[in-house]
């Protein structure tokens, strides 16, 4: 039995009094913990890799939801990029933070569809982590292996967060679900641009800064709105904190203490507004007129 | 948590306690039975009972009881491939009282050899399950390691004549617990093994006089 929580300040020290690269530290912590040898741990995940480039491309045929809520918008915005009306509007994000929103959409969608998803961390916030990802591949010509990399630093993040919160929307609401993926996503991106594990603990403690207190309220309980475009705002919300966290911002508060003020953010929060559709938008008019003509089906 | 409970696991959407938690609790409910049950009668409690549907709750039950891991992609498509396979899957919305956990199936299975057998279970988030009743006994059952349901008489040296005749045979106890309704009456112990049980073992335990029967229930994926 561990007595200690997990703590990414603690990874970093660690791997600075062993002279170790960070990444090299977190591959061996891993290996180590699986039981496994350092070769495997990447080759699993690199299979993870590829079942979120599946997701994506799954996502972008344009799928109904298996309610029929929602569906279409990644093919509608695959479709509206190229369009030079459009290139105005393109400039408002950028064509990297508007890939990974496309991208985080089709994974998402694609999970609405019952397409087969990576829960990276859960699957109602699967979307951040490829969205984030593939979205940096495509803009900044990154190789496959160094991908894979970033996912492992990802998986880390995660661990710690479940560790000394929870990753569970009925549990934390939203801020632990798609605030840990945009977390997990930002600390990805910063490694993948060159920055250190200093870094990378800014990006995630500017993450829970700026999604605090998120609910998770979705409508008639299903996994789609409003989660699908929480999902696309995280991946903005990864990007910025790494811009920010690569420049050399710092964060006031050390990021494993965001992450505990994240969990007794969590808990505070009332019933209604963890996953149990009695609160936020799941109560709106709007939601109640549909979730009762979907309940009478 | 390691590693790959946070990248992964790879499943078919949409929920992890809906859909992929509820393939699990198939594959568990047909472990139970000993094989993939040719019909089966299935109550949806909770959250089950209203969002079965949009989260296809009920395909990935049968995919489940099928034996289909919750990364198929068959599953979408799992209740018209019951039907060809010949198989009957009836799924009612009902309500099992408010003390049940949301996500809760009440399974009545029937398997081709006409074994019967009747299985609660959860799924508890994260698509990890919980079975909480086994034929109106209470026990506890996750999946997770190999485990071994022994109804008995509630009565001394019951466990050290068992945990004595897997420890002859280097089967590892991960974890036990035992369930009693009365002093001396019916009791059922589940234990969690590091390993499969034998089937020669299996048979030995179930001649020991204390011992009504001997189920024993492979881990799911």
């Amino acid at each position: 039995m561990r007595l200690d929580k997990l703590s990414w300040a603690a990874f970093v020290r660690e791997a600075e009094a062993k002279g170790s690269d960070l990444f090299e530290f977190l591959l061996a912590r891993a290996a180590g913990e699986l039981e496994t040898d350092k070769a495997s741990v990447l080759a699993r995940l690199s299979a993870m890799l590829k079942v979120m480039e599946e997701s994506v491309a799954y996502g972008l045929t344009g799928v109904p939801s298996n309610s029929g809520l929602t569906g279409g918008n990644a093919q509608k915005m695959a479709q509206a990029f190229p369009r030079k009306e459009n290139e105005r509007f393109m400039r408002l994000l950028g064509p990297l933070a508007s890939d990974a929103v496309l991208y985080a959409t089709a994974v998402t969608e694609c999970n609405a569809a019952m397409g087969r998803i990576c829960a990276a961390p859960t699957a109602g916030a699967s979307g951040i982590v490829p969205g984030v990802l593939l979205a940096l591949r495509k803009h900044e010509d990154l190789s496959r292996t160094k991908l894979v990399e970033g996912l492992l630093v990802a998986g880390v993040i995660g661990e710690v967060i479940a560790d000394r919160a929870t990753l569970a929307g009925a549990t934390g609401g939203c801020q632990a679900e798609c605030g840990s993926g945009a977390a997990m996503a930002a600390g990805a991106a910063v490694y993948l641009l060159g920055g250190d594990g200093h870094q990378i603990d800014a990006a995630i403690s500017i993450v829970f800064k700026n999604v605090l207190g998120l609910v998770c309220d979705p409508v008639a309980g299903l996994v789609e709105v409003p989660c699908i475009k929480r999902n696309a705002g995280g991946t903005v919300q990864a990007l910025l904190a790494a811009e920010m966290a690569l420049l050399g911002v710092t964060s006031f508060i050390p990021a494993d203490e965001a992450i505990d003020a994240m969990e007794r953010v969590g808990r505070s929060l009332p019933h209604g507004l963890r996953e149990t559709a009695e609160g936020g938008m799941a109560t709106t008019p709007t939601a109640q007129a549909w979730a009762k003509k979907y309940f009478a089906r | 948590m390691n590693l790959f409970d946070i990248i992964g696991p790879v499943m078919i959407g949409p929920s992890s306690s809906h859909t992929a938690g509820a393939c699990r609790l198939g594959l568990l409910a047909a472990a139970i039975l000993g094989q993939e049950p040719v019909r089966a009668d299935i109550l949806l409690h909770g959250s089950f009972a209203r969002t079965y549907r949009g989260h296809g709750t009920d395909r990935a039950l049968a995919a489940g009881l099928m034996g289909w891991a919750p990364d198929d992609l068959r599953i979408p498509q799992a209740l018209s491939l019951a039907k060809e396979e010949g198989r009957d899957f009836v799924f009612r919305p009902g309500d099992l009282g408010s003390m049940v956990h949301p996500n809760t199936a009440c399974f009545q299975l029937t398997g081709a050899d006409g074994r019967e057998c009747r299985v609660i279970g959860s799924s508890i988030g994260g698509g990890q399950v919980k079975v909480t009743s086994i034929d109106g006994f209470a026990v506890e059952l996750t999946g997770v390691l190999p485990a071994l349901l022994i109804p008995h008489r509630d009565e001394p040296g019951v466990i050290a004549l068992v945990s004595s005749i897997l420890a002859l045979h280097q089967v590892n106890i991960a974890s036990m617990r035992v369930f009693r309704d009365n002093k001396g009456g019916l009791a059922t112990m589940v234990l969690e093994c590091d390993e499969g049980v034998p089937d020669n073992v299996v048979h030995q335990l179930e001649t020991l006089d204390p011992v009504h029967s001997v189920r024993f229930v492979d881990r799911v994926v």
